[in-house]
């Protein structure tokens, strides 16, 4: 099975059922994708497919197989960061950052569908995505400035 | 007397001089020493040394040695900023070494809103040491007398001359040995250049592009994965283990030592199979509480009654000061069983190495981890390094090392590096719980506000926050521990989550019961000049006095916690079908003077919406010794569209000393939320979780 991760080709051997986030964080070393729960309820293992946000954790390898696969190290461009995440730099957003890639491929994917979305937009399609630290305050102004740039 | 500073190598120097020396010498090159990796900052080194604290490298790159540990308190940014305050280095050149047993000094563990007291002042210290030796250094360099000599950005500067030299050009990457001494001249916090200002995250870029390494990301060459097999509920004993299956797996180790059985395969997918295909049986132990009869559990198992009238915390009589009275209000308050839920579970990675063990793990308790990992295989502790990269958060709930030990344990029969990531399952059933707890509140008040007595007792959820913080002539305090179904321990700010929510709830009532405003009621009974600021300024914020309208309800809670002094009130919509909306929340929050505000809001906030989860409804349901809502989907905790409006208010009181703010900012949010829907409906909660549910309901618990 060929994956598309991050623009480059991979070929997997794993079970077609295997998860997504196993094979990205365990055999590709793409450890920006986070586990949290392993249900698809938490959002830290978010990553792009075909540019929708799917939950790494409950995405079988075989449905991802011939899609662009982007991970949150697939956002920065020759160095450069993602102006989403220049956004969520230049509000200091964090504390333990467990939660940080799936939050900025949440946003990044919500940004893509909609460049100006109103409050209750952005509450609604971060609404998968925990940050037990509580700094979803924080991440909304960040979600904000990054839909002005 | 001058006392000279001297440089030396610290290893070098106690391979010759031996512990606890301080003998007047200079060894000259450090990097020469033969066979030996130059590795400033040992635990060798004596902790009154700056030595032991802050190494400058001979490229001016400054190391500082702490035993605390960054699980998001963003103290790595914070202990910087202090450092580069009293050191006069930009904090740039400062890496922070934390959490690893074998390069920093002892520290008892992260917890307890310590960090900032405690090491902040540790660190100020010594860097202020550090400082005064350099320029001592300088003087004698140059043979001129240390007036007129300044540190500034690195560099030591004599005023007259215009002449500089960096400090690595002073220490030559030599350890500057001098005792830290207790009456250094710090830097006064209205001076403050680098403290006090909001400097981002050190390190920020790393977290936001997934480059930090959490445990749980780790890889060292050879690396297997581990799994452990649980048993199916508390207290189960193992009967029989069929391993044949798992053990037949090409590449897979089954590792058994009694009723430990643990699982080494080379990928992750596989080691979870094996465990599958082990067929064990498990003799259960039946007839263990749940969560219907918690309470009454705890209650009936406590250490007695006659523990409360030795308590220490005992003041005048309490039926004497009923007797007082003209009105009484007893009430009991239950408290759940909550989660920590810290986004990454606990997870380990251990290697041995020529009968040395290094674990790279997530607790907050390095050295508490080593000790454990020492006693478990008959080690001394010089054969046990702890080494924990920033995590993924904890909360109070991880100063344990059960992945430690088990990742050490395969490791050290498969002869091969294993790393354990516990499941979220795993998490929820084998961590521990923030204790449930019984509090039965007895109060008497007179007509003008004055109160006669005030009798507390906390069954099992434990004494932190359970004296009252208001004025009363006679008061008995009491905790009385019982014997927990489930594994407890500490979380955000202890027990004060409970008894602040049960004192200010009895606080509110008891204002009700002499029509007397509860803010009012408060500042009448209170002789903390730093209370009742929070109280003052965040009521004023708030508008407390402002309109309501139909449906809305005010209220009012506080305290004062680890040198944090918080006041929380909250503004909720009670409707028709009696859904309950908290609407907006203002906390004013004054821990001292203040190191960075923006990540003391953030934490201020983040306390607030964590909070929000045990006043509402997160709440462990479990049943004769099974954990019932062990997932992310069962168990809920706070997201983007639960939180409301909040403001944060922080007094910056430079005057006093900074103190810890990790927990305090939790204890208000419970109490404001459940005495403004007292104030919207007539019905005063008892329980947390209040509305596990969504909708008001009068139900017990």
């Amino acid at each position: 099975m060929v994956l598309d991760v991050n623009g480059v080709k991979h070929q997997i051997t794993a079970d077609p059922d295997v998860a997504l986030l196993n094979v990205l964080r365990n055999q590709l070393g793409l450890t920006g994708s986070k586990y949290g729960c392993g249900e698809g309820a938490c959002g830290a293992c978010t990553v792009l497919v075909n540019g929708k946000p799917v939950h790494a954790c409950i995405t079988p390898i075989s449905n991802a197989a011939g899609k662009e696969i982007t991970t949150i190290e697939g956002l920065e461009g020759n160095g450069k960061l993602h102006a989403v995440q220049e956004a969520f730099l230049a509000v200091d957003v964090f504390q333990c950052s467990y939660c940080a890639s799936g939050m900025i491929m949440s946003a990044v994917a919500l940004l893509n569908s909609n460049s100006s979305p109103s409050e209750a937009a952005i509450l609604k399609a971060m609404n998968g995505n925990i940050c037990r630290c509580g700094t979803y305050p924080f991440i909304v102004k960040a979600i904000k400035l990054a839909s002005k740039s | 007397m001058y006392n000279a500073p001297l440089i030396f190598d610290r290893r070098k120097f106690l391979k010759l001089a031996g512990r606890g020396l301080v003998v007047a010498f200079v060894l000259k090159d450090y990097l020469s020493f033969a066979g030996e990796t130059p590795q400033p900052g040992s635990p060798m080194a004596p902790p009154g040394e700056v030595g032991a604290w802050i190494h400058i490298g001979e490229d001016g790159l400054t190391s500082v040695y702490t035993g605390k540990v960054e699980f998001g308190q963003n103290i790595r940014t914070s202990l910087s900023q202090i450092v580069a305050e009293e050191l006069k280095l930009p904090v740039s050149s400062i890496t922070m070494i934390m959490g690893d047993t074998d390069l920093v000094p002892y520290d008892a563990g992260t917890f307890g809103s310590r960090t900032t007291p405690q090491m902040g002042t540790q660190l100020r210290k010594a860097a202020v040491t550090a400082r005064e030796a350099l320029i001592e250094l300088a003087a004698k360099n140059w043979d001129v007398s240390i007036s007129g000599l300044i540190a500034e950005n690195g560099m030591i500067v004599n005023s007259a001359t215009g002449q500089r030299i960096g400090y690595g050009g002073l220490t030559k990457g030599q350890q500057i040995l001098r005792t830290i001494s207790d009456n250094v001249p710090v830097i006064v916090a209205k001076d403050w250049k680098v403290a006090g200002k909001s400097l981002p995250k050190v390190d920020g870029r790393l977290f936001i592009s997934g480059k930090h390494l959490y445990v749980s990301d780790m890889h060292v060459p050879d690396m297997l994965y581990g799994k452990v097999l649980r048993p199916p509920s508390y207290n189960a004993t193992l009967v029989t283990a069929d391993v044949s299956k798992a053990q037949a797996m090409p590449g897979v180790t089954v590792v058994q030592d009694g009723e430990f059985i643990g699982v080494v395969a080379p990928d992750v997918v596989a080691a979870g199979k094996g465990l599958q295909l082990i067929d064990a049986s498990w003799e259960e132990k039946t007839g263990q509480p749940s969560t219907a009869n918690i309470f009454d559990y705890l209650v009936k198992n406590a250490s007695g009654e006659n523990n409360e009238r030795g308590s220490e915390n005992t003041k005048g009589n309490v039926e004497m000061g009923l007797k007082e009275s003209d009105f009484q209000l007893s009430q009991t308050y239950h408290i759940n069983y909550i989660a920590h839920v810290p986004l990454e579970p606990r997870a380990a990675l251990a290697e041995w190495v020529d009968g040395k063990l290094t674990v790279w793990t997530g607790t907050q308790r390095p050295f508490g981890v080593q000790d454990d990992l020492a006693v478990f295989f008959k080690l001394n502790k010089e054969k046990v390094r702890v080494i924990v990269p920033d995590t993924g958060s904890g909360y109070g709930g991880k100063h344990s090392g059960e992945a430690a030990v088990e990742a050490a344990r395969l490791a050290q029969v498969v002869k091969k590096p294993v790393k354990i990531v516990w499941t979220r399952e795993e998490e929820f059933t084998w961590a521990y719980f923030r204790p449930a707890g019984v509090i039965k509140a007895t109060a008497g008040v007179k007509k003008d506000g004055t109160i006669t007595s005030w009798k507390f007792v906390n069954y099992n959820s434990g004494s932190a926050g359970l004296d009252t913080q208001y004025t009363t002539s006679n008061k008995q305090i009491a905790h009385l521990p019982s014997k927990t179904p489930l594994r407890q321990g500490s979380y955000r700010a202890l027990a004060s989550t409970g008894n602040v929510f049960a004192r200010e709830c009895h606080m509110t009532d008891l204002a009700r019961l002499i029509k007397m405003d509860q803010l009012d009621f408060r500042l009448k009974n209170m002789d903390d000049d730093r209370f009742k600021a929070v109280l003052q300024a965040a009521a004023k914020a708030f508008r407390w006095n402002g309109p309501k309208a139909s449906g809305h309800g005010y209220g009012i809670a506080g305290g004062f916690e680890k040198g944090g002094h918080v006041a929380t009130c909250a503004e909720v919509l009670v409707n028709e079908d009696k859904e309950v909306k908290v609407l907006r929340v203002t906390q004013a929050f004054e821990c001292g003077a203040i190191v960075n505000p923006h990540h003391l809001e953030n934490q201020i906030m983040g306390a607030i919406i964590q909070g929000l989860g045990g006043a509402l409804f997160e709440k462990i349901d479990f049943s004769s010794g099974k954990i019932l809502n062990s997932s992310l989907s069962a168990y809920r905790v706070p997201r983007f569209s639960d939180v409301p409006k909040i403001e944060v208010l922080l007094i910056n009181r430079e005057d006093l000393p900074s103190a810890g703010a990790g927990e305090a900012g939790i204890i208000g949010i419970a109490p404001a939320i459940r005495n403004a829907i007292l104030d919207a409906t007539g019905t005063g909660l008892t329980v947390l979780p209040m509305i596990p549910n969504g909708t008001l309901t009068t139900d017990k618990y």
